[in-house]
């Protein structure tokens, strides 16, 4: 069998061949440590950690001094919030977020909920948006950071960064943001949008796993962080550990790809985006976008298939690669948490499909993937009751279930 | 999650998909679950009155793919069962099967509830006692 049809580039992305191309050296020949200050190997893969510091902080608009190395998103979501708690702990113990965080930055607030600090976790609105009126009234005298992801791994909705970044600027508060699907997608720039703190990884934009980095502003605030791993002081103190150089090369080339291609990308996406929405929605009814279109990831498309649950429509689809947010493909048997806060029922989540486009899919995968859609949803209608009764003019609404 | 042979034959090629007439008196329909749930079952058996033998049974179902086979298996098992034969039938049976793993399970409990209320609806169609048993739940 050949290899499923890949639409699930926000689980990951593979590595473009030209990343891969550049790290390749670093392996072999140019294998030194980049903290071994006093020979030339370690002269070379310093310079090639240089180059990738650089390279990533043109992609956000940052100074290459702001850039602290990790081994990915979840652990610069750790670092930036764990670091924050911990060195602002006499100035505050209050932190805000939103319901539809990534695991990584929820999972690190409970933690610090048991260690005495003070979470919100706000609600979003029907269509995936922080509510900013909301946020503003959350903040407190003991708030010391606002952590709000820039663009969502589900629905692809992309927050009202600058705005809360003035929020929190006005308020004296850090602001985090968790920007793994926006980076490399669409124009990311934390002076503009007013960023302190932005987690990076590498394997969402076409670079390596296993990388990343975290944003952490110098000056206007100076942000201070309490390191998480104790060692060597590398990355100014803030994250010991000796530098993965060839990941730090992949992640740099990446970036610089991804900034170099952003343009011409984003639009190529969309229109493949919007094609397979629009040949959906033209040949299948009941279907539900969830979350915005106007502020969205150009190559998020995540729509509901009512009355037709989600795992067996993978399961019609197995030549295809795509993510469910209903119960049955995830561990807990619960629906996804970030369709629920917007607010949409259990029966829609059930019956979700997340389509995320990336830089190696056709538009003839598209027409093939919008036709296998077709040809499954219909089929899963014939043997679905829901269906039946939906066509007969039930409402499902006001039907007594047997729930067990 | 990779699934059985006997699963994927059952998702591929259904057997007795279809509605049956719900008001006629030697029709009896269960349907069990919930949307929120993920899962909703609609089983139905058409019974000789006579003989008490189900000669026909149809299913539609909205659930993952062991859901639909644990249905689909159901029909096939009940046609040309007495009805109180088809009461034995027990939701292990369909897990031994369509070698369900443990997470499916709820699948299988949903088909033996469907069948069990499927002939409940029956039974008090042709007037006769309901045992406590087979009130659905």
């Amino acid at each position: 069998m050949s290899k499923p049809i890949y639409f699930d580039n926000h689980a990951t992305t593979p590595v473009d061949p030209r990343v891969l191309e550049a790290m390749i050296p670093y392996f072999t020949e140019n294998f030194g440590n980049a903290a071994s200050r006093n020979h030339a190997y370690g002269w070379v893969a310093e310079d090639a950690v240089e180059k990738g510091r650089k390279q990533i902080a043109s992609l956000i608009g940052a100074n290459s001094k702001e850039i602290v190395f990790t081994s990915g998103a979840t652990e610069s979501n750790n670092l930036a919030i764990k670091g924050v708690a911990e060195m602002y702990a006499e100035k505050g113990n209050h932190i805000i977020t939103a319901a539809t965080e990534h695991k990584a930055v929820l999972d690190t607030c409970k933690h610090l909920e048991k260690k005495g600090c003070r979470i919100t976790y706000l609600p979003l609105k029907g269509d995936g948006l922080v509510d900013l009126d909301m946020l503003r009234d959350a903040i407190t005298d003991k708030t010391i950071l606002i952590s709000i992801m820039y663009a969502n791994n589900e629905i692809g909705v992309i927050q009202p960064v600058k705005e809360i970044g003035k929020i929190a600027k006005e308020r004296g508060v850090l602001f985090h943001s968790d920007a793994v699907q926006a980076c490399g997608k669409i124009p990311v720039n934390v002076v503009e949008d007013g960023i302190d703190l932005l987690s990076i990884t590498g394997h969402k934009l076409y670079g390596p796993k296993g990388v990343g980095a975290l944003y952490v502003r110098r000056k206007n605030p100076r942000v201070q962080l309490t390191a998480q791993m104790d060692g060597g002081g590398h990355e100014r103190g803030m994250r010991s550990g000796t530098l993965n150089v060839p990941g730090i090369v992949g992640l740099g080339a990446a970036c610089e790809i991804a900034q170099r291609e952003m343009p011409e990308e984003s639009a190529r996406l969309r229109a493949l985006r919007d094609k397979l929405r629009a040949k959906l929605e033209a040949s299948l009814e009941e279907t539900y976008i969830n979350g915005t279109m106007e502020h969205r990831l150009p190559n998020n498309l995540n729509m509901s298939f009512a009355y037709v649950e989600g795992e067996s429509l993978l399961m019609g689809i197995n030549d295809i690669a795509v993510s469910s947010g209903s119960a049955c493909t995830s561990a807990t048997l619960e629906p996804s948490y970030v369709l629920k806060a917007l607010g949409l029922g259990d029966d829609l989540a059930h019956t979700s499909i997340r389509f995320g486009l990336g830089r190696f899919n056709t538009e003839a995968e598209v027409d093939y993937v919008a036709q296998k859609m077709i040809d499954v949803v219909n089929k899963l209608r014939e043997l679905s009751p829901l269906w039946e009764m939906f066509k007969d003019g039930v409402d499902l609404s006001k039907v007594q279930w047997t729930a067990h | 999650m990779a699934y059985s042979d006997k699963v994927v034959d059952h998702y591929n090629n259904p057997r007795n998909v279809g509605s049956m007439d719900k008001s006629r008196t030697d029709v009896g329909t269960g349907m069990v679950g919930a949307p929120e749930c993920g899962d909703v079952m609609k089983l139905q058996i058409q019974v000789n009155s006579a003989t008490g033998i189900i000669e026909d049974a149809k299913f539609k179902t909205f659930g993952c793919g062991s859901a639909i086979a644990s249905s689909s298996l159901a029909t096939e098992w009940l046609k040309g069962k007495s009805v109180d034969e088809a009461l034995e039938i027990k939701n292990t049976d369909i897990v031994s099967e369509l070698a369900l793993p443990p997470v499916k399970i709820h699948c299988s409990v949903l088909a033996e509830d469907a069948i069990k209320a499927a002939i409940n609806d029956y039974k008090t169609k042709q007037g006769a006692p309901v045992s406590a048993e087979t009130v659905s739940h």
